[in-house]
C-alpha cells in the first residue's frame, strides 16, 4: 500500500490467516483419521489433534470473517467489489451445488438400479427389502413446511431492509428464520433418533443419513450465518443500499431450502 | 504504466510477510509455481526407479526385503513387492494429477498472468488466493506423508492407483488411504477457491473496454478451466467421501454385501476424471496459442473459433466419462452415446490445432525455446489425441483397456502435452517473472533432450500395448522386453533434461542475464503483461491500463 491507488478494486494488506487456516484445516483432517479409523486399536484413538485442528479452523474462520467486516465497515466495499462478493458467493452455492449432485447421483443409482443378493444381476427392489422408510407426510411434511416458512421469513426481512428500510421488522423475520432454522435441526435429530434403518451395513441407510446428514450440516451452518446477519443489524451494519453480507445468508438459506425440496420429493416421497 | 514501475522496486515486506502472508497475486503465482515444480521432481523420481525396475523381465530393485539402488544378482535373494509398485503409481498420478499439473498451470500461471492480461491490479478475492495455496500446500504434504503412513500389505502407503477404486481403496488396511483421500480433499477445497476466484476476477475485473471477445486467449482458457473445477471437483469431493465412510463408518456405498455398487463409484470418479484431463490441458492451450502468436509475429488465427472450441471442449468435456469404463458392462447404448459424444470432441480440438497451425502459415517463424516447446505440444498432443480417438471406439477398447496403449495415449497428451505447455510457459514468461533470461542454448539443449527422451520412453508403449503388456504391473514375461528397455532409456533422457531444467532455471534465477526492457520478444507479445517492466512491481495496474495499452486492433 506504498501509494495511492486509482481504482475503486480491494487490494488487501497481508494476512495471517490463510496460512493459520489450511495448518489447522490439514491437522483436523489427520486428526479425524486418527480419531476414528478403525484400523487404528480402539483404545490409542484420540480426539486430541481433530480438536486443536477444529479449534484452529474455526478461530480462523472467526477471526477473516471479523477482517472482511471490519473491511466492509472500513469502506473498503465499493460497487464494483459489492458485486464480486455477489459473484464469488454464487459461484459457492454452485459448487456445493455440485457436491449434492454426487450424493443425488448415489441416491438414484441404487433406487433406480438396485442391487440384489444376484449381483451383478440386477433384480433388486427399492427401498431394499427389510427396510421401513420414513411416513413422508409426518415429520418430514412438518419439516418442508418449517422450513419453508424460514425462507419466507427471511425473505420478509430482506424486503424490510430493501423496501422500507425497517430494521425492527428485519430483526423479527431474522430471529423467526433462525427459530425455525433451529425447529429444523432439532426435528431432524428426533427423526433420526427414530429411524428404523441403520446409517452401516445398508444402502438405504448409507444413501438417506449422507444425503440429508450434508444437507442438515448446511441448515446449521446458514442458521449460524443468519444469526451473524441478526448480530449486525443490531450494530446497524446493513443499509437498503450495501447489505451484501445478509444477502449472501439469504442466498444461503434459500439454497438449503431448496436441497431439501429435492430431498423430500426425491428420498422421502418417491422413495418410500 | 511507466511510473507505477519505479515504485515496486522499493519492497519493504519481510520474508515471512511476503511469502506466508501473501495477498499478491504474483508472490502467490511464484509460491505455486515453486511447490508444484518441487512436488513434481518427486513424483517423477518415483517414475524413474519405476523405469528402473522395468528396464529387465523379472525383479530387481523393488524388493520385499529392501528396496534397492544397485540391480539384484542371481546371489542376492529379491522377493517382488508390488506393494511398493503400486505406492509409487498412486504416488506419481496422485501428485501429478492433484498437485502438480494443477497447480502449475492454474494455479502458477492462472495467478501470475491472467490478473496481467485483463489489466487487473489483483485477484478479487486476494486473502483467499492465498487460502488456495496454502491449502494446496497442506495437502501436498499430506499426499506425501500418506506415502510414508502405514498402508496395505503391512507396509506403508497406498497402493490403489490414482482413482482410487473401491473395493481395493475401500478395503485396504492401514490409514494411508485416508490420508491420501484427505489430501485430495484439501486439494479440491483449493482449487474451487481458486477457481472462484479465477472466474469473478475475469468477469468484473477487465480492464476498461476489454470486452469478453477481445480478452486473450490465455486469460480465456484459465476461465474455462475455471468452471470445469468449479463444477466438477466437488462431484469428486462427493465420491471421496463415501470411500472415506465406507472404510470408517460401515456405509456400503461401493459394497454389494450391503446393496451397493462399486462401479457407482467409477461413474462419480470420471464425472469428475474427464472434465480432469481437460483442467490439466485447457491452459496449456493458453499458453501455447500466446507462444505460437508472438513467435509466428502474427495474430493468432481464428481468435473466435479457438474461444469458442475451449468452451465447446469443457461442455463435452461433461458429457463422455463414461468412455474410461467400456469394459464394466454397460449397455450397447450407453457405450454407443459415449463412443459418438467423444469423437464429437475431436472437432473443438482440431480446430485449436489447425488455427496454430494457420497462424504458423506464412509467419515470420522464430525458433526460440518457448515456440520449440510449442511446437513440439501440437506435434504430441496431436499423436496423443489420435490415439483418444482410437481408444474411444468401444470395440477397440476392449482390446487396448488397461494396457500400456492408454498408457502411452494419457502420457502423450498429459506428460508431453501438458507439461510441455508448462514449458512453454516457463521460457516465455520467465524473463517476466524473474527480471533475467534464460541462456537460449540451455534452453534449447532441454527441449531436444526432453522431446527425444519423452518420445522415447512413450512411443514404444504403444507397441507394448498392442503386444498385449497390461498396465500397473511390476514384471513382464520376456515377450515384451525389447521395447521395454527402449522405454527405460527414454525416461532416463527426459529426466536427466528435467534435471537439466531444474539447473536452467535457478540459473536464470540467480544469475541470468539481466531483462532492462518490458517486452523482450517482439511487437507481437502484445498483451498487457509486456507493458510492465521485467520483474513487474508489487502492484501492477494501479492506474488502470488504457484502451491503447492492448488493443492493437486486431483480436488476439
Amino acid at each position: 500500500m506504498a501509494h495511492a491507488k486509482n481504482h475503486d478494486y480491494h487490494v488487501l494488506p497481508p494476512s495471517i490467516w490463510p496460512f493459520i487456516g489450511a495448518v489447522s484445516a490439514v491437522t483436523m483432517l489427520v486428526g479425524f483419521v486418527l480419531m476414528v479409523s478403525p484400523q487404528i486399536e480402539a483404545d490409542s484413538r484420540q480426539p486430541w489433534m481433530f480438536l486443536i485442528g477444529l479449534v484452529g479452523v474455526l478461530f480462523t474462520m472467526f477471526c477473516w470473517w471479523a477482517d472482511v467486516i471490519g473491511e466492509s465497515r472500513a469502506g473498503d466495499h465499493t460497487k464494483v467489489v459489492q458485486i464480486g462478493l455477489r459473484y464469488g458467493f454464487m459461484l459457492f452455492i454452485m459448487s456445493e451445488v455440485m457436491f449434492f449432485v454426487a450424493w443425488f447421483w448415489a441416491f438414484f443409482k441404487s433406487a433406480l438400479y438396485p442391487m440384489s443378493a444376484n449381483y451383478p444381476t440386477v433384480d433388486g427392489v427399492w427401498p431394499p427389502a427389510g427396510i421401513e422408510t420414513f411416513d413422508p407426510w409426518h415429520l418430514p411434511l412438518i419439516n418442508t413446511l418449517i422450513l419453508l416458512c424460514s425462507g419466507a421469513a427471511a425473505t420478509w426481512a430482506h424486503h424490510a431492509l430493501v423496501h422500507e428500510n425497517n430494521r425492527e421488522d428485519m430483526k423479527k423475520g431474522l430471529a423467526l428464520a433462525i427459530f425455525l432454522g433451529v425447529c429444523f435441526t432439532i426435528l431432524q435429530a428426533f427423526e433420526y433418533s427414530h429411524a428404523a434403518f441403520g446409517f452401516a451395513g445398508n444402502i438405504y441407510g448409507a444413501t438417506f443419513f449422507m444425503a440429508t446428514g450434508f444437507h442438515g450440516a448446511h441448515v446449521i451452518i446458514g442458521t449460524i450465518f443468519l444469526t451473524v446477519c441478526l448480530i449486525r443489524v443490531y450494530r446497524g451494519h446493513f443499509t437498503p443500499e450495501k447489505h451484501v453480507g445478509f444477502e449472501a445468508a439469504a442466498w444461503y438459506w434459500h439454497f438449503v431450502d431448496v436441497v431439501w425440496l429435492f430431498l423430500f420429493a426425491v428420498i422421502y416421497i418417491w422413495g418410500q | 504504466m511507466a511510473d507505477a514501475a519505479i515504485h515496486g522496486h522499493e519492497d519493504h515486506r519481510g520474508f515471512f510477510t511476503r511469502w506466508f502472508m501473501s495477498t499478491n497475486h504474483k508472490d502467490i503465482g511464484i509460491l505455486y509455481l515453486f511447490f508444484a515444480g518441487f512436488l513434481g521432481l518427486l513424483s517423477v523420481t518415483f517414475t524413474v526407479y519405476m523405469r528402473m525396475e522395468l528396464m529387465h523381465p523379472g525383479v530387481q530393485y523393488m524388493c520385499l526385503e529392501g528396496a534397492r539402488l544397485t540391480a539384484a544378482t542371481a546371489a542376492d535373494t529379491c522377493t517382488p513387492n508390488g506393494h511398493l509398485w503400486n505406492v509409487f503409481i498412486t504416488g506419481h498420478g496422485v501428485l501429478m494429477m492433484f498437485f502438480v499439473v494443477i497447480p502449475g498451470m492454474f494455479g502458477g500461471f492462472g495467478n501470475y498472468f491472467m490478473p496481467l492480461q485483463i489489466g487487473a491490479p489483483d485477484m478479487a478475492f486476494p486473502r483467499m488466493n492465498n487460502l488456495s495455496f496454502w491449502m494446496f500446500a497442506a495437502g501436498g504434504t499430506l499426499a506425501v506423508i500418506s506415502v510414508f503412513a502405514p498402508g496395505g500389505n503391512s507396509q506403508s502407503g497406498a497402493g490403489v492407483g490414482w482413482v482410487l477404486y473401491p473395493p481395493l481403496s475401500t478395503s485396504e488396511t492401514g490409514i494411508a488411504m485416508d490420508l491420501a483421500i484427505f489430501a485430495v480433499h484439501l486439494s479440491g477445497a483449493s482449487s474451487i477457491l481458486g477457481a472462484i476466484n479465477i472466474i469473478t476476477t475475469f468477469l468484473n475485473m477487465r480492464a476498461p473496454g476489454m470486452t469478453l471477445h477481445k480478452v486473450p486467449l490465455f486469460a480465456w482458457s484459465i476461465f474455462v478451466t475455471a468452471w470445469l473445477i468449479l463444477l466438477s471437483l466437488p462431484v469428486l469431493a462427493g465420491a471421496i467421501t463415501m470411500l472415506l465412510t465406507d472404510r470408517n463408518f460401515g456405509t456400503t456405498f461401493f459394497q454389494p454385501a450391503g446393496g451397493g455398487d462399486p462401479v457407482l463409484y467409477q461413474h462419480i470418479l470420471w464425472f469428475f476424471g474427464h472434465p480432469e484431463v481437460y483442467i490439466v490441458i485447457l491452459p496449456g492451450f493458453g499458453i501455447v496459442s500466446q507462444v505460437i502468436a508472438t513467435f509466428s509475429r502474427k495474430p493468432i488465427f481464428g481468435y473466435l473459433p479457438m474461444v469458442y472450441a475451449m468452451v465447446a471442449i469443457g461442455v463435452l468435456g461433461f458429457v463422455v466419462w463414461a468412455h474410461h469404463m467400456y469394459t464394466t458392462g454397460m449397455s450397447l447404448t450407453q457405450q454407443s452415446y459415449f463412443m459418438l459424444a467423444t469423437m464429437v470432441i475431436a472437432v473443438p480440438t482440431g480446430i485449436k490445432i489447425f488455427s496454430w497451425i494457420a497462424t504458423m502459415w506464412g509467419g515470420s517463424i522464430e525458433f526460440k525455446t518457448p515456440m520449440l516447446f510449442a511446437i513440439g505440444f501440437i506435434f504430441l498432443f496431436t499423436v496423443g489425441g489420435v490415439t483418444g480417438i482410437v481408444l474411444s471406439q468401444a470395440p477397440i477398447d476392449r482390446a487396448y483397456h488397461d494396457t500400456y496403449y492408454v498408457v502411452a495415449h494419457f502420457h502423450y497428451v498429459m506428460s508431453l502435452g501438458a507439461v510441455f505447455a508448462i514449458f512453454a510457459g516457463m521460457y516465455f514468461w520467465i524473463g517476466k517473472m524473474s527480471g533475467r533470461q534464460y541462456p537460449e542454448w540451455a534452453g534449447k539443449l532441454h527441449f531436444w533432450a526432453m522431446f527425444i527422451g519423452a518420445n522415447l520412453t512413450f512411443f514404444p508403449q504403444h507397441f507394448l500395448g498392442r503386444q498385449g503388456m497390461p498396465r500397473r504391473y511390476i514384471d513382464y514375461p520376456e515377450a515384451f522386453a525389447y521395447w521395454n528397455y527402449i522405454s527405460s532409456l527414454g525416461a532416463f533422457l527426459s529426466f536427466a533434461s528435467f534435471l537439466f531444467f531444474i539447473g536452467i532455471m535457478f540459473y536464470t534465477i540467480r544469475a541470468g542475464q539481466r531483462i532492462t526492457v518490458n517486452n523482450y520478444w517482439n511487437e507481437h507479445a502484445d498483451t498487457l503483461e509486456w507493458t510492465l517492466p521485467c520483474p513487474p512491481p508489487e502492484h501492477t495496474f494501479e492506474i488502470l491500463p488504457k484502451r491503447s495499452d492492448w488493443d492493437k486492433g486486431h483480436a488476439h
